[in-house]
Formats: structure tokens, sequence, C-alpha cells
């Protein structure tokens, strides 16, 4: 897909949040307070959620809203609160110099390995038309065209999902129950 | 726009991973994780637009596992700050021999 055929207003906004998620992102790795962090990374959710829409999926970006702006977030800052650790500047929380060159030397191969696999070309029969999933969206809704495949092709693995949920419910409820004491000790 | 969220994505990838190794706060370091899974759903959402819809159902698979890796690390993260009275990594040391 060319920049050309893109209307200006669509390529400026996936610049736009790019950029802004990007932003966030370095603002989240880099505060000190955990609440700070917790909502700078709320930000950079906020912002994919938006490309999402961009991308031709709609009903993504509003789960990206719900699920993990919303409840995922939303556990991480109760969390946070419930922990009550003490104020972030007594926080002993980054690490040392090493850990960080060993951080930056990471980051540049990975950066460096996104340079060469822009090379890289997938066959061409696997390519469907431009802008064919934006015009099944537009026959079908946004939903139809995921929910086909979900409960047909993907059966198996959504059901399995249910089992997986029920195992970190239950695991989650095990592993926060306070221990009783009072008889034993 | 498939190589600019692609560039988006990797770069949101890689912060996760300095998060990752340069922070004790074990919660944050949690919360890095979570942006490391978002950042492959970007990924996964611009494949989709190619190379048809498949990708996004895997983005909720990766948002399933997302919650409920949540839900059971933030309850790891609780029982052991009541153990500890301490989320920092480096006082997290019982399998350093």
């Amino acid at each position: 897909m060319t920049h050309n055929e893109l209307p200006l207003f669509y390529v400026f906004h996936v610049y736009f949040f790019g950029l802004v998620a990007m932003i966030s992102a370095v603002c989240f790795v880099t505060r000190r307070s955990p609440v700070a962090a917790a909502l700078w990374l709320v930000n950079t959710m906020f912002c994919l959620a938006a490309l999402y829409v961009l991308l031709d999926a709609q009903f993504i970006g509003v789960m990206q809203v719900l699920v993990y702006a919303g409840a995922i977030m939303v556990v991480f800052l109760f969390v946070i609160m419930l922990l009550n650790l003490g104020h972030p500047s007594e926080l002993d929380d980054a690490r040392g110099i090493w850990w960080k060159l060993a951080a930056g030397g990471i980051g540049l191969a990975m950066l460096s390995q996104v340079l060469v696999l822009t090379k890289a070309r997938l066959p061409e029969s696997l390519v469907l038309p431009e802008g064919a999933i934006a015009e099944q969206i537009a026959k079908s809704g946004a939903i139809a065209p995921l929910a086909g495949p979900l409960f047909r092709d993907y059966l198996l693995a959504f059901e399995v999902t249910s089992v997986l949920l029920l195992a970190a419910i239950v695991g989650a409820v095990v592993l926060g129950k306070r221990k009783e004491r009072g008889h034993a000790a | 726009m498939l190589p600019e969220a692609l560039f988006f994505s990797a770069v949101l990838f890689v912060i996760g991973v300095v998060g990752v190794l340069t922070r004790r706060n074990a919660i944050i370091v949690f919360m890095c994780v979570e942006l490391m899974l978002n950042a492959v759903n970007l990924t996964f959402v611009a494949f989709a637009q190619v190379y048809g819809v498949a990708g996004q159902i895997f983005v909720f698979f990766v948002m399933t596992v997302a919650a409920a890796e949540a839900a059971v690390g933030l309850a790891i993260i609780i029982a052991l700050y009541r153990h500890r009275q301490t989320v920092n990594l480096s006082n997290i040391n019982l399998l350093k021999g």
C-alpha cells in the first residue's frame, strides 16, 4: 500500500498515534512511581487501540480499550495501591550500569534485526487484494468477518481458552488466599 | 501502512525489553511484559490487514492469555509481598543459592 493512495488525514493519524504510543512507552519505563508508570501505559494502550482502528481492526480496538486499558490496567493499579509500597523516592528501583548497557545492547540488536527484516518479502500468493478487509467490513460489519473463522476454524482453541481462564481464576484465588495460622502454629 | 506499524511495534517491544532488564520493581517489570504483548498484537493486526483476518483472531487469544497472566502474576506478587514485605526483585533471591 503506497502512501500516495491514502488520504493525508489517515497517514497523519497513524504517525500521530504511533509517536504518542512510543513517547508514552518511554515515559512509562522511566517513571519511578508505579502509579505514574501504569497511567502512561494506559495512554500507550489507548494509542494502540486507535492504531488498531486505523488498521481495519475496529473490534480489536474496542477489545483493547475494554480488556487492556480497562480491566487489566485497573487490576494493576488496584494491586499497586493495595501493596502500599511507600514513596517512590524510597524505592531503590533502577538496576546498575551493566544491566543498562546489556539492555541497550539487546535493544540495538533487536532494532537492527527489524531493519534487516524490512527487506524480507513474504510470498505474493498469500497477499490479499488491497483493501480486502475494509471491503469485507463495509459489507458485513466489523464483527462478522471475525466471528466466522473464530467459531469455525478456531473453535477448539476458543474452547480451550475457557479452560485456561478457569485455571487462571482458580490459581489466583488459591494464591491470594490468606493462610489460616492460628491452630497449626 | 504495514512498514510503519511494524516499526512502531518493534520500538514498543524493545522499550518493553529494556524495561524488564533495567527495573527492579516486580510490578513494573510485569507491566513491561504487558507492553511487549501489546507490541506483538500490533504486529498481528498490521499483518492481518495484508494476509487475512486470522491475525486478528490471534490477537484475541493473546489478550486472553494476557488477562490470565495478569490475574495469576499479580496474585503471585501479592503472595510474595505478604511473605517478604517487598516487591524489589533483588531482595527476592530464594533460588539464587
